[in-house]
C-alpha cells in the first residue's frame, strides 16, 4: 500500500514536471492558429476566405514552422451569429488546443468570442472588427486588435469635414451594435469639433429599400449625411440616396468603406467621397508586392481586415519565436514589446490594452476617367498618424 | 416493459461514458436540443398541434437566466428554474390565445406571436440585441459544485434531460395523456365525450413551452450566452425539422432527430460545404417528407412490427 502510494506521488511529480517543461515550449508540439469569419453572408468580402488565405501565406512566408515546430490552421464560419461563433470557438480550444484565433469580423460574435478566449487564457486576434469596445470596456489582456475600429473612422473622416465647416450631421444606421457604436463615437467627435447632429435614423441590417431613411435624411436639412453601416447596406444607401439627388445637394459620407464594396458601386456616384482606411493595395512598393500575390492567389485585390490578418499572423509568430514559447502570457508580452514592421504596419506598436497604433490612410474614391484599371479605386489624400486617429488607451485597459 | 427498461439502462450508461470519448460541450448541446424537440413533440406528436413559434420559449428562457446569472449572481438551479418559469408563463398567455383556433391558424397564430418577442428581444435593452447576453457565469450548483468544469456540467444537463424526458412520459402515458391522444386523433369526439378539450390543449402546451424553456436555460448556461439565434423563427423550423426526421409522436423521435441534424450542422460547420448547410438540411427534409413520413424511429418500429411484431 505504502509502495503503491509513493509510486503514485513519483508519477504525479513526473506529471507535473512533464507540464511544467511543456510550458516552456510549443503546447503539443504544434502552433494552431483558428481562422474564425463569415463565409458566406454579408461580410465574407471583407474577410471570409480571404483572411484564411492571408493567415496562409503568412505562414508559408514565415517558413511553415517555428521553434522547430509545425504550423496549424484550422477555420470556421461564424455566420455572423455569436452562439455559433462562441461554441466553435470553445471546442477549439477544449477539443483540438488552437493556441490563437485570428478574423473575428462582427462585432457581435467578437465581444462573445473574446470573452470564451480570455477566460481560457488564449490570444484573440481581431481584424475585422469594428467595435472600439475590445479595448475599452471590454479590453482583456487576450486581446490585440488590429487593422482599424471606429475610433480612427470618426477621427479620420468625420472630424476633418466638421473642421472645414459641414457643421449639421444626420446619421442612417445600422440597427444593431457595430452601427450604434459607430454613430455614438461620431457624434462625439462632432460635438468636440463644434459641429451638432441634428437627427438620425435607424435602418435595420439587410435592408434593401433606403428610399424612407433617405428621404429623411434630405427634409433634415442636414450639411452632412453620414451614412454608419457597412458593407451592401452601405451600398444600397448610397445608391438610394443617389437616384433621390442627395448626393447633388448634401455631402454624404461613408463612414466603413471596404474596398470591395468601392469597387462595387458605380464611379459616377461614388466618385470624391472620402473614406478612411487602415490598407490600400496600390500604396507603394511593399503594398504592391503583397497585394500582387494575394490577388494571384485569391483573385480580387485584398482589402484592409486581409492585410492585417497577414501581419498580425506574422508578428505573431515572430512573437512566439521570440518568446521561445506559445505560452499566451509570454508571447503577448512579446507582441507589445516588440513593434510589428512591415508593409501594413507603419509607425506600428502594440498597446498595452491591445489596441494595434498605425497609420491610417484618408482616402477619396476616383472618378471613372482617372481610373486606370478596374482596382484603381482610391487617391491617398493623406496619412493619419497612429497616435491621432485612435482613442487614447483607458486607464483600467493598461496590462503590463 | 422488461426490454424497455433494460433500453433505459443501456442508454444511460452510455450517456454516463460519452463525454469521455466524445467533446462535452457538443453532447451537452445534442442535450439541449433533444429535450427542446421532446418538448415540441409532446405537442405536435401526442395532441397534433403544430406550434410554429416553439423558439421563443427556448430563447425566453435562455434570456431569463442569462439575465439572471449575470446581475444577480444566483446560483445555476435557480437561475434555470426562474427560467424554466418564465417560459412556462410566457406559454400560458400565447397558448391561451392560441388554442383558440385550429389547424393552420394555430401555426400562423404562434408564429406571430413569437415574432412580436422576437422583435421584442431586438429592441429591448436588457437582452443587448444582435450581441446577446455574453458571459454569463456558469456558476456553482447548489453553491457546492463547480460548473465550469465541463465533466460537472455535462452531468448536470444530463440530469435536466433525463428529468424532462421522464415528465414527458409521464405526461403521455397518464390518463391525461390519454386524453390528448384522445383529442389529437377525434377532437369532435373528444368533445362530445364531455372533455374542455380546450383546456386539455392549454395545459399541454404550458408544459411543453415550460420543457422548450427548461432546455433554453440550460442551453445558456452551457455556452454561457443568450442570443437571437434561439428566438428566431429558423430555430422554430429547426425544431419541427428534428421532430419529423426522428419521428413525430415516437419517444425516442426527437432525441433521435436531435442528434442527426445536430451532427449534420456540426460536421458540415468547418468544412467546404459549410455554406450549403441549408441546402443540405433542406433537401434532407424533403426526401424525409417524400420517402419515409414516421421518421427514423417510426420507420425503424414499423420494420420491426412487420418482422418480428
Amino acid at each position: 500500500m505504502k509502495a503503491m502510494k509513493k509510486t503514485l506521488l513519483a508519477v504525479a511529480m513526473s506529471v507535473a514536471a512533464a507540464t511544467g517543461v511543456q510550458a516552456e515550449g510549443i503546447s503539443n508540439d504544434v502552433v494552431k492558429i483558428g481562422v474564425l469569419a463569415d463565409m458566406g453572408g454579408v461580410y465574407a468580402d471583407i474577410c471570409g476566405q480571404g483572411c484564411v488565405t492571408a493567415v496562409e501565406m503568412a505562414v508559408e512566408d514565415f517558413g511553415g514552422t517555428v521553434l522547430g515546430k509545425p504550423i496549424e490552421i484550422v477555420s470556421a464560419d461564424d455566420q455572423n451569429k455569436p452562439d455559433v461563433g462562441s461554441a466553435k470557438v470553445r471546442q477549439w480550444i477544449e477539443d483540438e488546443n488552437v493556441d490563437v484565433v485570428t478574423g473575428l469580423v462582427a462585432s457581435s460574435v467578437t465581444g462573445a468570442v473574446t470573452k470564451v478566449l480570455t477566460d481560457a487564457k488564449k490570444i484573440a486576434l481581431i481584424s475585422a472588427s469594428a467595435s472600439n469596445a475590445f479595448t475599452t470596456k471590454a479590453c482583456s489582456p487576450y486581446n490585440a486588435h488590429w487593422t482599424y475600429n471606429v475610433a480612427a473612422l470618426a477621427n479620420g473622416t468625420v472630424k476633418p469635414m466638421v473642421e472645414s465647416g459641414k457643421k449639421k450631421w444626420f446619421f442612417i444606421t445600422a440597427d444593431y451594435a457595430f452601427g450604434h457604436a459607430l454613430e455614438g463615437i461620431a457624434t462625439k467627435v462632432i460635438e468636440s469639433s463644434g459641429g451638432e447632429v441634428v437627427g438620425a435614423v435607424r435602418a435595420p441590417l439587410g435592408t434593401t429599400d433606403f428610399s424612407s431613411y433617405v428621404l429623411q435624411a434630405q427634409a433634415s436639412g442636414a450639411d452632412v449625411v453620414g451614412l454608419a453601416n457597412a458593407g451592401t447596406d452601405f451600398v444600397n444607401s448610397l445608391k438610394t440616396a443617389a437616384e433621390f439627388g442627395l448626393t447633388e445637394t448634401t455631402d454624404v459620407a461613408g463612414l466603413l468603406v471596404f474596398t470591395p464594396n468601392a469597387q462595387a458601386l458605380d464611379p459616377a456616384i461614388a466618385a470624391g467621397m472620402k473614406a478612411t482606411t487602415g490598407f490600400y493595395w496600390d500604396m507603394d512598393d511593399q503594398t504592391r508586392e503583397w497585394s500582387a500575390r494575394f490577388k494571384a492567389r485569391h483573385g480580387s485585390i485584398p482589402a484592409m481586415p486581409h492585410a492585417g490578418a497577414y501581419s498580425m499572423t506574422m508578428h505573431y509568430l515572430n512573437a512566439v519565436k521570440a518568446a521561445g514559447t506559445d505560452e499566451s502570457d509570454a508571447v503577448m508580452k512579446q507582441m507589445k514589446a516588440s513593434k510589428p514592421d512591415d508593409f501594413f504596419a507603419r509607425n506600428a506598436y502594440l498597446r498595452n490594452d491591445g489596441r494595434m497604433v498605425h497609420d491610417m490612410l484618408l482616402v477619396s474614391i476616383k472618378d471613372a476617367a482617372s481610373r486606370q484599371s478596374a482596382d484603381d479605386i482610391y487617391n491617398i489624400e493623406a496619412t493619419i498618424p497612429g497616435d491621432v486617429a485612435f482613442n487614447p488607451m483607458l486607464p483600467e485597459c493598461d496590462f503590463k | 416493459m422488461i426490454k424497455m427498461n433494460k433500453l433505459y439502462l443501456f442508454l444511460i450508461v452510455i450517456a454516463l461514458v460519452a463525454p469521455s470519448i466524445v467533446y462535452p460541450v457538443f453532447l451537452m448541446k445534442l442535450l439541449c436540443f433533444a429535450l427542446f424537440a421532446c418538448a415540441f413533440n409532446l405537442l405536435l406528436g401526442f395532441v397534433g398541434l403544430l406550434s410554429f413559434g416553439h423558439a421563443v420559449f427556448l430563447g425566453t428562457g435562455g434570456y431569463i437566466t442569462g439575465y439572471l446569472m449575470l446581475h444577480t449572481g444566483l446560483t445555476p438551479e435557480l437561475g434555470i428554474l426562474a427560467g424554466t418559469l418564465g417560459a412556462g408563463l410566457l406559454g400560458a398567455v400565447y397558448g391561451k390565445l392560441a388554442v383558440k383556433r385550429e389547424g393552420i391558424y394555430f401555426a400562423m397564430v404562434t408564429l406571430a406571436l413569437a415574432q412580436l418577442a422576437f422583435f421584442f428581444y431586438l429592441q429591448a435593452p436588457f437582452t443587448g440585441g444582435e450581441d446577446g447576453l455574453q458571459g454569463v457565469p456558469r456558476g456553482e450548483l447548489f453553491g457546492l459544485i463547480d460548473l465550469n468544469d465541463n465533466f460537472a456540467m455535462y452531468y448536470f444537463v444530463l440530469a435536466i434531460f433525463i428529468f424532462g424526458f421522464w415528465l414527458v412520459q409521464r405526461t403521455v402515458h397518464s390518463p391525461f395523456g390519454q386524453i390528448l391522444k384522445a383529442i389529437r386523433e377525434n377532437e369532435p369526439r373528444a368533445v362530445s365525450l364531455g372533455y374542455n378539450v380546450n383546456d386539455y390543449k392549454w395545459v399541454a402546451f404550458i408544459i411543453s413551452s415550460a420543457l422548450a424553456g427548461l432546455a433554453g436555460s440550460t442551453k445558456t448556461l452551457v455556452f454561457q450566452l443568450a442570443s437571437l439565434t434561439d428566438v428566431h423563427w429558423h430555430m422554430s423550423g429547426e425544431v419541427v425539422l428534428m421532430t419529423l426526421l426522428g419521428g413525430m409522436g415516437t419517444i425516442f423521435g426527437p432525441l433521435v432527430g436531435a442528434g442527426v441534424v445536430i451532427s449534420i450542422q456540426n460536421m458540415l460547420s468547418g468544412g467546404e460545404l459549410g455554406n450549403y448547410i441549408h441546402i443540405i438540411m433542406g433537401i434532407i427534409f424533403i426526401v424525409c417528407v417524400l420517402a419515409f413520413r414516421s421518421g427514423i424511429v417510426g420507420e425503424f418500429q414499423k420494420l420491426v412490427k412487420k418482422n418480428f411484431g
